[in-house]
């Protein structure tokens, strides 16, 4: 059977259940590969019998943390050269989607980027312009490349225990752009952005209060979002910013609080299975997209739906 | 230094977009505009001149010049007309009829052969194209043209020969810095780009953009290698149920939770 790659995205050793959604996407094409390029290996090979692979390939350096995503496309391309796979499947993250665009001119491959789907002849499903039309297509040239947004699929479990090898990396002519500080994201007790199965979002509507919204949040273990006029007013980290040009979601349930749902606002949550909205004006075009809405303060309603799921 | 700005026409990001028959999309049909994400591009540019400008401006007497190079049809030009008020000093369209339907492979060959011939010493990009939504075309550029790759930069200061930017990413605020030459991409809040003044709206019309074709660049077209095979417009999402807070909102939302399992 032939075999398919897919890139061990992570946090400071973190591996993420999109890895999971990855391995489940690949199965459906072939044995799965796991490659880790990394320092922190050690950490990050443990963390992945939860998830259907069948071998893990090690890229051992300290350059993947120190060069920009340079490195870690360089690598995968050794990688590629030797396996031969069906496909390599990244997470569609901003950093992914850089590694998969690197990767593609390294391997001469085509690429799809933000897949929500893709079956086992590699036939991806993309939802564009702001969820209103669904594409399919496939990849005619190389090694198809494609890029997966998490929350796309029911991780399936691993069974057994994969293989472990170690791929020796060369980094002759690695990009030259090299992080020279870090300062980490304070890690908040909840659920990350664009992993979490809910997310709760406040706009210019809670005028700087996003204490409701957050209460919320924490009774459903969601993670909180915001639109950019609240990120903008300094109410909400940018981090944080749903959108265009913030972070694409695409959870199991989406709540739009005092948000009016402008176009660059729905390019990030239209994909949302469910959307709830709560909103003063009847008229806001967010309703336009919500499955349910509330017409009323979300000072109100946010309260009193907390206590009320307190109490269920 | 030689600074190139890329930038795009895209479709008006408030008009309604839709698929060709062909499975591109429909451009003809919606108006097309300087990318605005394209416009801090653009600013950062003209700030990074006046920084090492002796004048403190940009243009004739800086010492510097700012390159707007755009690929798209004919059309392109009244975008990077726009371009040209905001104060860059000249400008190449790279069009070809064989470039229709570029993917943002095609895309990155085509404008990496360019920058290559220009020879620049740094190349600012916006993170993405409202309509595309790929935000790969950087960091392919980086790939192809063997430049630094310092993308979504919420800072950038140059230095001599080298370049530094801040930038947020999932790990925290993180500082990078490279040798020149490089390729930045910049996020909106790094900048508020500049309107045109009337000033330079009027000198934008006297200065030159050059229009290249691919044999121009010595380059042949490379179709796309994604296949769409097709596409669908979405049933919109049927106009859910709408109540009106009567002191009971929050409970009515909570009991439509439940139902739908999700609380
Ligand atoms: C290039 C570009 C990129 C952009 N990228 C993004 C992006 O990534 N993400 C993004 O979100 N926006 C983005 N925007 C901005 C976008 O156009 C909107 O301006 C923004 O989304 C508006 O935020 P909002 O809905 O919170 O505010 P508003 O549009 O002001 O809406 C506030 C809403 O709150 C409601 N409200 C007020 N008080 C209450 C209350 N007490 N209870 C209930 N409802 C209340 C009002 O009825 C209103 O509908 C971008 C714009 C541009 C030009």
């Amino acid at each position: 059977m032939s075999s398919v790659l897919i890139l061990v995205d992570h946090v400071g050793g973190v591996v993420p259940k999109a890895v999971g959604e990855l391995a489940t996407f690949g199965k459906r094409i072939g044995d799965v590969t796991a490659v880790i390029c990394s320092s922190k290996s050690a950490e990050i090979v443990p963390q992945l019998s939860a998830f259907a692979i069948s071998k893990i390939i090690i890229c051992d350096g300290i350059e993947f943390e120190k060069h920009s995503v340079g490195a870690t496309a360089q690598a995968l391309a050794a990688v590629v050269a030797k396996e031969s796979p069906a496909a390599v499947l990244i997470t569609s993250t901003a950093r992914g989607k850089e590694i998969a665009g690197r990767l593609a001119v390294r391997c001469d491959s085509g690429l799809i980027t933000d897949a929500i789907d893709i079956d086992s002849a590699c036939v991806a499903t993309q939802s564009v312009f702001g969820g209103s039309t669904t594409v399919h297509s496939t990849i005619s040239h190389g090694t198809p490349i494609v890029t997966l947004r998490s929350n796309s699929i029911e991780v399936e479990a691993g069974s057994g225990s994969p293989s472990v090898e170690n791929f020796a990396v060369s980094f002759d002519g690695v990009d030259k752009a090299i992080v020279t500080s870090v300062q980490p994201a304070v890690k908040g007790g909840r659920p990350e952005l664009t992993e979490a199965s809910i997310v709760v979002s406040g706009g210019r509507g809670t005028d700087g209060n996003f204490a409701p919204v957050e209460a919320f949040a924490d009774v459903l273990g969601a993670a909180v979002g915001a639109s950019r006029a609240a990120t903008d007013a300094g109410w909400y980290p940018h981090s944080h910013q749903v959108g265009q040009t913030g972070k694409t979601v695409s959870p199991q349930l989406y709540v739009a609080c005092g948000i009016s749902g402008a176009i660059q606002h729905r390019a990030g949550m239209q994909t949302s299975k469910t959307i709830v909205a709560i909103n003063k004006d009847p008229e806001a075009p967010i309703f336009e997209v919500a499955d349910f809405g509330v017409v009323g303060d979300l000072f109100a309603v946010l309260p009193q739906a907390s206590e009320g799921l307190k109490k269920a | 230094m030689k600074i190139a700005v890329c930038v795009k026409q895209v479709p008006d990001s408030w008009a309604e977009k839709k698929m060709g028959s062909d499975g591109r999309l429909d451009r003809a049909n919606v108006d097309a505009v300087l990318n605005d994400l394209d416009e801090y591009a653009v600013e950062e540019a003209l700030k990074i001149v006046e920084a090492h400008s002796p004048t403190g401006e940009a243009g004739e007497g800086s010492g510097h010049t700012i390159t707007v190079i755009s690929m798209g049809p004919e059309r392109a030009s009244e975008a990077v007309r726009k371009a040209l008020s905001m104060g860059a000093d000249d400008a190449i369209v790279i069009s070809d009829d064989a470039l229709g339907g570029s993917d943002a492979l095609a895309t990155s060959l085509i404008l990496a052969a360019e920058i290559k011939n220009g020879g620049y010493d740094i190349v600012v990009c916006g993170t993405e194209s409202t309509d595309a939504r790929m935000s790969v075309v950087p960091a392919m550029l980086a790939e192809r043209l063997g430049y630094a790759q310092l993308t979504f930069a919420g800072s950038v200061k140059v230095d001599g020969t080298s370049i530094t930017i801040s930038r947020q990413t999932e790990f925290g605020v993180e500082e990078m810095s490279a040798p020149l030459p490089a390729i930045v991409s910049v996020v909106e809040k790094i900048n508020e780009p500049r309107y045109p003044s009337f000033k330079g709206i009027m000198a934008a019309k006297k200065k030159t953009i050059t229009t290249k074709s691919l044999a121009d660049l010595g380059v042949s077209s490379q179709s796309s290698w994604s296949t769409v095979k097709d596409s669908a417009l979405r049933p919109p999402r049927g106009a859910g149920v709408k109540v009106a807070d009567e002191g009971d909102g929050g409970n009515k939302l909570v009991a439509f939770l439940q139902e739908r399992r999700l609380a």
